[in-house]
């Protein structure tokens, strides 16, 4: 081997088949070319409100296009700015608690219920084109996304080992050195998977809301959305399932092709002292890996980077050391800080006061059937969390026993919770309408449907994780099933089922928004709920309802999470931490 | 002590030579989570001066990282002030390096990568960093291994690469922070022999070492000058020069002396040091604050048996030193379970020997049961919190008490984390002496089951 300069990518070597793979690359640079002036000419062009959508299958391509093009741009834009928010907040103790205690309200709030303001606020925004609905759409799913996302890289930044950013300090790495080679790779893993839940929850917002009604206005873009819910208006079948293949399709392949590449390739971010023997592998990133052009984003990003390094070690900042408590020790504060505090603090108090202001034309029904549609809901959330849990345990726990069971099931559970369940909801609703069933069945399938594979995902990690010396003990000493089941796996698992249940709570307030209102060829479902006022203000564009039913399921996802996730979360890391 | 001419360390011509960094009153306060603020490091004066390797010796928790983080500009003095070269350390161009604990490599980055980071971010040129990164990989020992990722490496090769780090930038002071203490036995003395060697060659531009270690033959084997660090607040107990050639032998008669000596000042936290040759240290400052609680040494009360039945053995005294080696122990692991033995007053320290006393020799003798007694009866002696706590338990009516009690109170005299380990050493010990239980899942303290407990009767009575 030649190890003289290990680091040169030789030329030669590993070029078996690259010609394919090559071509493949620049074809695709040329669609991305292709797609970039397709979309601005829709978007630049004339607004249209309701663009008419067309049952063909064949006109499927172009819808699912414009799906994943809203997708891909919202995503982008989460994670720009959830890293900008993360790193903010990490590193600026004033700010901090506010900023993070933002991102935990945020997080819980269902973003479904703020489409019609924004879509409106958008369109006023940029007048005269297709663009202003688009942005609307496309910051709702961003709403939807970016929280998790951002908590995830504040608290990689949080906990970044002292000693390994003591070194970057005494070593005198510029902001630009410490972002690219500390933060960012020890925060990669937890931005990937975030993304995974992210983009899930983002398809099943973008499926729902492609297509609304506000007030007397109807709003309708091309999308995959749209074309499932007019074919489920005009009965059609056959449109309806290949529009359900196509979503699915799009689910499996950015699976395949984006996030096991991506899990595979940020193995080596792990933090670990030894290399573990299981990794996930993709055949996809060893093909990019023996492209020869795979070679080419890091060459150019060294050109660009080297000056910069050159540039960075010149300033007075990377000559001296930096200490980690300067921030504590300088309490300096700055005029222009505080005035900018001051007006931000008067700008919330005012909008805060206005919004308070617009709820006094809510009449005392009203709030007595929101109450009463609180409840419902409520009701509904948790009995679709106990069904998932009461299913998915048993079989979570008998896959994870069974490696190789497991091995296959896991990944699978993974797409199932990326499949938006949105785009089952049509077919769902007719299958249960024939046999009888109403929405409110419905509506808590619907929530089963988004969010039990996130608990069936992590019990099966659960299981996986209880040492097997453990179980060989267990069956030692003759548990009975009884014993098994609460000395050994309940309290297992338990850290990994809180997990799970927290992920699944939060989709299920998000689903019930749409869950509780459909409109059906002909009629429109509905079923007592806060997501049907919800859905109900949204049509009739009565906005103080709106709020105060945002307000309530606000603050009962905050209440759930203050009492008991958190609790049930801080029981699982103290009492029941297997160490094994 | 032994007179020879020193071949490789500190030549002595020079004492007066100007610092490399002088820090000045220096002390440094922590904020508890509460509002509790506490002291880590009392103020003290401490230079380094060119050509000498410095240990700084202590106890766990005495503050040695955080002196060595304040003298690197790491961390900034809550007061004094840290000179480099004469100026404010935080707005001089500091030239130095750390080796850590924990080696602090990046895992995502090869070895070789690693390496170049610190020439990176002084923006030399790429040709320029992998020649010089790879000559420092030649000279600790690491060529061929440049494409590795530093989890394909063992311990000892790890720490290699955290040298070549820390020498690629030609620092003029090289610190290290217990860079030895993660490494198994063998590996470590291999590694400080090659560090003596490269520093004896002067194959490393370094003006001068700083080294954290609480390991006290690796000060005497590396060191032309140590430092003891008192603990509650950290303060200077003594500061002196090692005076014996280079290499050093271990067994040698001066060695183990000076091993000795700083035992004796270890093992006896109270009393100032009986000689010490230079007795520059600043003006030694103990608490203001009024102590009232002991710091627990964190020994299982099994240690203790077994090393008070060693003893008994031996004849009821015996070289602490030897002791460690007849028990197979690095010295260390075995010093909180004499201070442990000690405080129970279970035995005495004399000369750095440890002498049973009559309630050891009693506990030695003992069968469990009887032991459980007798460590209850002393623990409740001599220890003040475990007292507090077994009182608090017998006055309550319910016979519980929230952890959180104690731990405020705690807090006022321990860092956080300190506080936690004294709780979990305070925990251990009534467990076996039978004083109290603990409940980890309401974390509260409860008496235990009272049935063969005739002591905490009376108090029932209300
Ligand atoms: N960042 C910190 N915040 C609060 N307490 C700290 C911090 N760093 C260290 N301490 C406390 O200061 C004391 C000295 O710590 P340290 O310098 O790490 O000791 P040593 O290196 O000698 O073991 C310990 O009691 C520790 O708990
Ligand atoms: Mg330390």
């Amino acid at each position: 081997m030649n190890l003289q300069h290990p680091l040169a990518r030789s030329p030669v070597t590993g070029r078996t088949r690259p010609f394919i793979i090559d071509l493949a690359v620049a074809a695709c640079a040329l669609a991305i070319f292709f797609a970039i002036i397709r979309t601005g000419v829709y978007w630049m062009g004339r607004p249209v409100t309701v663009v008419p959508i067309s049952n063909a299958i064949g006109a499927l391509p172009v819808y699912a296009f414009y799906s994943i093009v809203r997708m891909s741009i919202a995503y982008l834009l989460s994670l720009i700015f959830a890293i900008t928010y993360g790193y903010v907040a990490a590193y600026n103790p004033r700010v901090e608690p506010w900023m993070v205690a933002v991102l935990d309200i945020l997080q819980s709030i269902p973003v479904l219920s703020f489409l019609p303001p924004v879509v409106l606020a958008m369109v006023a925004l940029v007048p005269g084109h297709q663009m202003g609905i688009e942005m609307g759409v496309i910051l709702l799913i961003f709403t939807g996304q970016v929280w998790n996302l951002a908590f995830s890289f504040y608290s990689s930044l949080k906990s970044i080992p002292k000693e390994m950013v003591e070194a970057s300090r005494v070593y005198r790495y510029s902001a630009w050195q410490r972002f690219w080679q500390l933060e960012m790779p020890y925060a990669t893993i937890g931005l990937i998977w975030n993304s995974i839940v992210s983009v899930a929850g983002g398809w099943f917002a973008l499926i729902a809301c492609e297509m609304f009604t506000m007030g007397d206005r109807n709003f309708q873009l091309p999308g995959l959305g749209s074309y499932l819910q007019t074919a489920t208006a005009s009965g059609d079948i056959r449109a309806l399932l290949s529009g359900i293949a196509a979503v699915i399709l799009i689910v499996v392949a950015t699976d395949q092709l984006i996030w096991r590449p991506l899990i595979a390739w940020s193995d080596k971010f792990k933090f670990e002292q030894v290399e573990s023997a299981d990794r996930i592998a993709s055949p996809i990133l060893e093909l990019l890996r023996r492209s020869t052009l795979s070679a080419i984003p890091g060459r150019i990003f060294a050109h660009v980077e080297e000056p910069i390094y050159r540039r960075m070690a010149r300033t007075k900042e990377c000559q001296v050391v930096h200490p980690l408590d300067e921030g504590e020790i300088r309490g300096k504060s700055s005029a222009g800080l505080w005035v900018l505090a001051v007006a931000a603090s008067g700008a919330v108090c005012w909008g805060a006061a206005q919004a308070i202001f617009m709820l006094k034309t809510v009449t005392w029904p009203d709030l007595r059937l929101l109450l009463e549609g609180a409840a419902a809901t409520f009701l509904r959330v948790n009995v679709s969390l106990l069904i998932s849990a009461a299913w998915t345990v048993p079989v979570g726990v008998a896959i994870g026993f069974n490696p190789k069971l497991a091995r296959i099931v896991q990944p699978l559970a993974q797409i199932l919770a990326s499949v938006p369940a949105t785009a089952f909801f049509p077919i769902l609703l007719i299958g249960l309408i024939q046999i009888g069933g109403g929405l409110g069945i419905g509506s808590i399938a619907l929530m089963l449907l988004g969010t039990q594979w996130y608990i069936l995902f992590n019990v099966i990690a659960g299981a996986i994780s209880i040492p097997s010396d453990l179980r060989e003990v267990a069956s030692l000493y003759r548990f009975t099933r009884w014993q098994r089941w609460t000395k050994l796996i309940l309290p297992g698992i338990f850290p990994y089922l809180i997990t799970g249940m927290v992920t699944a709570s939060g989709g299920a307030w998000n689903a019930s928004v749409f869950a509780e209102y459909f409109h059906m060829p002909g009629r429109t479902l509905e079923t007592i709920g806060l997501g049907a006022q919800i859905d109900a203000a949204t049509a009739s564009g009565r906005f103080p309802i709106l709020l105060l039913a945002t307000i309530l399921i606000s603050l009962m996802v905050v209440t759930m999470n203050r009492l008991v996730w958190r609790r049930l979360y801080r029981l699982a890391e103290t009492r029941y931490k297997l160490e094994g | 002590m032994q007179e020879t001419v020193i071949p490789t360390a500190a030549p002595n011509p020079a004492p007066v030579s100007e610092a490399i960094i002088r820090a000045e009153k220096i002390e440094k306060y922590y904020a508890q989570p509460s509002q509790n603020r506490i002291q880590v490091i009392s103020a003290t004066d401490l230079k380094i001066v060119p050509g000498e390797i410095l240990a700084l010796l202590g106890p766990s928790g005495s503050g040695k990282s955080t002196m060595l983080r304040m003298l690197s500009g790491l961390s900034t003095p809550t007061a004094g002030q840290v000179y480099w070269h004469e100026k404010p350390i935080a707005d001089a161009e500091i030239n130095v390096s750390i080796v850590f604990q924990s080696f602090a490599l990046f895992p995502w980055l090869t070895v070789l990568e690693n390496v170049e980071a610190p020439l990176q971010a002084r923006g030399v040129s790429p040709d320029e960093r992998r020649e010089r990164s790879m000559k420092m990989l030649d000279t600790v020992g690491l060529d061929g291994f440049e494409a590795a990722y530093p989890k394909e490496l063992s311990g000892g090769m790890k720490q290699r690469v955290g040298f070549a780090r820390a020498l690629v930038v030609e620092p003029e002071v090289l610190f290290m922070d217990e860079p030895f203490s993660a490494l198994d036995v063998l590996t470590a003395e291999n590694l400080r022999s090659e560090l003596l060697e490269l520093w004896a060659n002067k194959t490393m531009p370094t003006k001068a070492v700083f080294l954290v270690t609480h390991n006290i033959e690796e000060a005497v084997l590396l060191a032309d000058r140590i430092i003891v660090l008192g603990r509650n607040p950290g303060h200077i107990r003594t500061d002196f020069r090692v005076q014996l050639a280079q290499p050093r032998d271990r067994k040698s008669e001066p060695f183990t002396q000076l091993v000795d000596y700083i035992y004796k000042v270890l093992t006896k936290p109270d009393v100032a040091p009986a000689e010490a040759p230079d007795p520059q240290a600043g003006p030694r400052i103990r608490d203001q604050r009024q102590m009232h609680y002991q710091m627990l040494p964190h020994a299982r009360p099994g240690g203790m048996a077994g090393l008070l039945e060693l003893l008994l053995d031996k004849g009821g005294r015996d070289d602490i030193y030897r002791l460690a080696e007849d028990l197979a122990f690095e010295i260390d692991d075995l010093l909180p379970i004499v201070d442990a033995a000690q405080l129970l007053g279970f035995l005495n320290i004399e000369e750095g020997d440890a002498a049973i006393t009559e309630s050891g020799t009693e506990f030695a003798n003992s069968e469990i049961l009887r032991q459980k007694e007798l460590f209850r009866d002393a623990a409740v002696e001599h220890v003040l919190l475990l007292r507090q706590i077994r009182r608090a338990l017998e006055s309550k009516s319910d016979h519980t008490v929230p952890e959180d009690f104690f731990l405020d109170m705690l807090d006022e005299q321990f860092s956080e984390e300190e506080c936690l380990r004294q709780m979990e050493t305070a925990v251990a010990w009534g467990r076996y002496a039978e004083l109290f239980d603990f409940d980890a899942g309401r974390r509260r303290f409860v008496l235990p089951d009272m049935q063969d407990e005739d002591a905490a009767a009376s108090e029932d009575a209300k």
